[in-house]
C-alpha cells in the first residue's frame, strides 16, 4: 500500500495559468446523471457488504429500481428543459436490462462513461486481470448499444484499486486509441482538471466531479432538506461563477434518478438548473467535452505550469 | 447464484460472471416497466391526485429480540428500554387521538395499518376504529416479528397465517392489505400473503403507481406507499424538523398535480405514524398539510382499497 495515490502533484489554488471556456465562459457546468442498475442478489464480496439486510434488501432496492421505473423520465424531462446534455455515468449492465431508457438518451445525445457494470460489484478483491476484463466488458457494452467510445470512468460504488485508473486509459487504449478512456471522476482533490500520472504516459486528466453536490451524499449521507440542497446548488454555483472570472472553474451536479426526482425533491432541483443555466457565461457541456477542451488548449500549459512549481517549490 | 470466493481475500473468476444480465429485471417477480409508457389513469370525478393517508398504529415489545435486526423505530437501549417503549405507546394513547380529531375536522379518509399484537391489547382503540368504519390492513404480527431472509419458512408461514387470522376475528374486516414491519420480507413472503387472500401489499416501494406482482398464488398489487415521505423517515432519521415535513409534503403534492396534468391520475401516499406526528409540537404540520390537501378541488381523499379498485378497473 502506498502513502498517497501518486496521480498528481500539488498544485495550489492561486497563480494558476488562466483557462477560459469556449466563448468566455467562466464556468463549465455538466450534470452528471447516475443511471445505475443494483442487483437484488448480488455475491458477497469479502471487503464490502452490497445490502444491510439479508436478501431480499427491499429498501435499498426498491429505491434504485423506482428511479428507472419513474425518476429517470423526471429528471430527464427537466434536463431537457434547461438545455442540458446529461453525461451519463452507466452501470452498464442497464443496457441489457433496460434499453429503453439508453435508447432516451442516445436521441438526445446525452454522454455515457462507465460506471463498471453493476453498481453491487466491487473492485475491491479483484486481480488487476480480473479489474481489466471488468472495464473492457463496461467500455465494450457502452460502444455495442450507443456507438459511443467511452471516454470516463467512475469506478463502481466508488471501488477503487491501485491500477483503476492506469487500466480504464490501458483498456481505452487497446479498444479506441487515443480516442478513449481519458478522463475519471474519481479525484476529489480540484476544481479544475486536473493532469494524471499514469503508467502508461498516457494523456489522461482529472475532471471535478463534486461529491459535495453529488444528491445522494447530500441526502443520505449529510440528510439534508431538499430545499437547502437546492441553497448549496446556487451557492456552490456563486463561488465558482464568481472565481471563474479569474479562471474558468468546474461545477458538475452528480445525480441519481432515485434520489433527486422525487415528488418532495425535485422542485429544490429545477430552481437550482434554472439558476445556473439563467447566467449568461456559463457553458452548458458534458463531462467529454470538457476534457477534450482542457486537453487541447491547456492540457501542456498547466502541465509545464505544475512542473515548474514543483522545481521551484520542491514538492515532493 | 454462486457465493464462492476465496477464503485470501480475492475474488473468485465467478464473481465477473452476470446470471441474470438479459432484459428486464433481475428477478422474476413483476415485468420492468417505466411509468411514463403506462396507460393513464384517471381518478373518479376528474380527480387529479389520490391522498391516501396510512397511519402506522404499531407494538414494539419492550423484550425486543432484534432478529435478524433491530426494527428501525423499535428499542436501542438494554433492557428494559422503557424510553423507546414508553414513546412509541405514546402514539396510540395520546398521539392517535390528535389525528383522529384532525382527520375528522378536514375530512380526511385514513387508513390504518395495524400490527395484529395491537389490535388485541388495546380493545378500546380497536373498538374505536371499527365503530368508524375505516379500513384497516395488516402490519403483521408485531415490530419485532420480523419477516427476513433466510427465515423458516415453516415459521413466517405460521406468522403471516397467525397475524392475519386474529386481526380478522378482531376487525371483522376481511383485511386485504399488508405492510411488514419495516417493509421488510423474506424471498417468500409475497407468496404466503397471496396465499392467506392478501390483495395488495406495500413492501415494494418501487413505483409511484399499482403494479402486479407474481406470487406462486396469483398475482399481488404492490401498492406505492412512499418511504421517502414518510414521517419517521423525514423526522427521526434524515432529522428534519416536523416544519421542513409539512413544505416536503405540500412541494410533492404540487408536483404530483402538474404531473397528473399530462400523465394521468398520482397518488400522494402519507404513511405516518402517532408515536412521531402526535406529539403536541408536530401535530399542528400534520394539520397544516391535511387542511391543504383536503381543501384542494384536485384532490381524491381515499383509501387503499378505494384507490387499488379504482386503478383496477381501469387496467383490468
Amino acid at each position: 500500500m502506498k502513502e498517497e495515490p501518486g496521480y498528481y502533484d500539488y498544485w495550489p489554488y492561486h497563480n494558476r495559468p488562466k483557462i477560459t471556456w469556449p466563448n468566455g465562459a467562466k464556468v463549465a457546468f455538466w450534470v452528471a446523471p447516475n443511471i445505475e442498475f443494483y442487483e437484488l442478489d448480488p455475491p458477497d464480496n469479502p471487503f464490502r457488504k452490497p445490502w444491510p439486510q439479508p436478501t431480499p434488501a427491499l429498501p435499498g432496492y426498491t429505491s434504485r429500481d423506482w428511479g428507472n421505473r419513474v425518476g429517470h423520465t423526471r429528471q430527464m424531462e427537466l434536463l431537457d428543459k434547461y438545455g442540458i446534455r446529461g453525461s451519463i455515468s452507466l452501470s452498464t449492465a442497464l443496457c441489457d436490462h433496460h434499453p429503453e431508457i439508453i435508447e432516451l438518451c442516445k436521441e438526445r445525445n446525452w454522454e455515457f462513461f462507465s460506471h463498471g457494470i453493476y453498481n453491487t460489484r466491487y473492485t475491491y478483491g479483484m486481480t488487476e486481470e480480473q479489474e481489466r476484463e471488468m472495464i473492457k466488458d463496461s467500455m465494450e457494452s457502452i460502444y455495442k448499444h450507443t456507438g459511443q467510445k467511452c471516454a470516463g470512468y467512475l469506478a463502481p460504488a466508488l471501488s477503487h484499486s491501485e491500477f483503476t485508473l492506469d487500466l480504464f486509459a490501458e483498456v481505452g487504449t487497446e479498444l479506441f486509441g487515443d480516442e478513449a478512456g481519458f478522463y475519471t471522476c474519481d479525484l476529489f482533490h480540484d476544481d479544475q482538471p486536473t493532469p494524471i500520472h499514469l503508467r502508461s504516459g498516457k494523456r489522461f486528466v482529472s475532471i471535478p466531479y463534486s461529491l459535495e453536490m453529488n444528491d445522494t451524499i447530500a441526502y443520505l449521507v449529510q440528510k439534508t432538506t431538499p430545499r437547502n440542497y437546492g441553497q448549496a446548488l446556487k451557492e456552490n454555483f456563486d463561488r465558482l461563477y464568481q472565481e471563474g472570472a479569474e479562471s474558468g472553474t468546474i461545477m458538475c451536479i452528480p445525480t441519481h434518478n432515485y434520489q433527486v426526482t422525487n415528488a418532495h425533491r425535485i422542485k429544490a432541483y429545477e430552481e437550482a438548473l434554472e439558476y445556473i443555466t439563467g447566467h449568461s457565461d456559463v457553458w452548458v457541456t458534458t463531462g467529454k467535452e470538457i476534457a477534450e477542451y482542457f486537453m487541447e488548449h491547456y492540457y501542456d500549459v498547466v502541465n509545464e505550469d505544475i512542473g515548474q512549481k514543483a522545481k521551484q517549490y520542491g514538492n515532493a | 447464484m454462486d457465493k464462492k470466493q476465496s477464503s485470501m481475500g480475492t475474488l473468485d473468476d465467478s464473481y465477473l460472471n452476470y446470471p441474470h444480465r438479459s432484459y428486464g429485471m433481475d428477478h422474476e417477480r413483476y415485468e420492468w416497466s417505466m411509468l411514463k409508457n403506462r396507460k393513464p389513469v384517471a381518478w373518479p370525478n376528474g380527480k387529479k391526485v389520490a391522498v391516501w393517508v396510512n397511519v402506522g398504529l404499531q407494538f414494539f415489545p419492550l423484550n425486543q429480540k432484534g432478529i435478524p435486526f433491530k426494527v428501525p423505530g423499535g428499542m436501542t437501549k438494554p433492557y428494559p428500554d422503557l424510553r423507546h417503549y414508553t414513546l412509541r405507546d405514546y402514539g396510540n394513547r395520546v398521539g392517535i387521538y390528535r389525528f383522529l380529531k384532525a382527520f375528522d375536522r378536514y375530512g380526511v379518509k385514513p387508513t390504518f395499518a395495524m400490527n395484529t399484537r395491537l389490535a388485541e391489547k388495546y380493545p378500546y382503540l380497536l373498538g374505536l376504529l371499527k365503530e368508524r368504519q375505516d379500513e384497516i390492513l395488516s402490519h403483521g404480527h408485531h415490530m419485532d416479528a420480523l419477516h427476513y431472509g433466510g427465515q423458516n419458512p415453516e415459521e413466517e408461514k405460521e406468522l403471516v397465517k397467525t397475524a392475519l387470522d386474529r386481526l380478522r376475528n378482531l376487525t371483522g374486516q376481511s383485511v386485504k392489505g399488508w405492510i411488514s414491519p419495516a417493509k421488510n420480507e423474506s424471498m417468500n413472503t409475497p407468496d404466503f400473503l397471496a396465499e392467506e387472500g392478501i390483495a395488495y401489499f406495500c413492501d415494494w416501494a418501487n413505483d409511484a403507481m399499482p403494479y402486479n406482482f407474481k406470487t406462486k398464488h396469483g398475482d399481488l398489487v404492490a401498492m406505492p406507499l412512499s418511504t421517502e415521505l414518510e414521517d419517521h423517515f423525514i423526522i427521526l432519521n434524515n432529522l428534519h424538523t416536523a416544519e421542513d415535513w409539512g413544505e416536503q409534503v405540500k412541494d410533492a403534492f404540487a408536483f404530483l398535480l402538474e404531473e397528473s396534468q399530462t400523465m394521468g391520475g398520482r397518488i400522494l401516499s402519507l404513511n405516518i405514524h402517532p408515536w412521531v406526528l402526535g406529539q403536541p409540537h408536530r401535530i399542528g404540520y400534520l394539520e397544516s398539510v391535511l387542511e391543504e390537501l383536503a381543501a384542494h378541488d384536485a384532490v381524491w381523499m381515499a383509501t387503499a382499497s378505494e384507490i387499488l379498485e379504482s386503478w383496477k378497473s381501469q387496467t383490468a
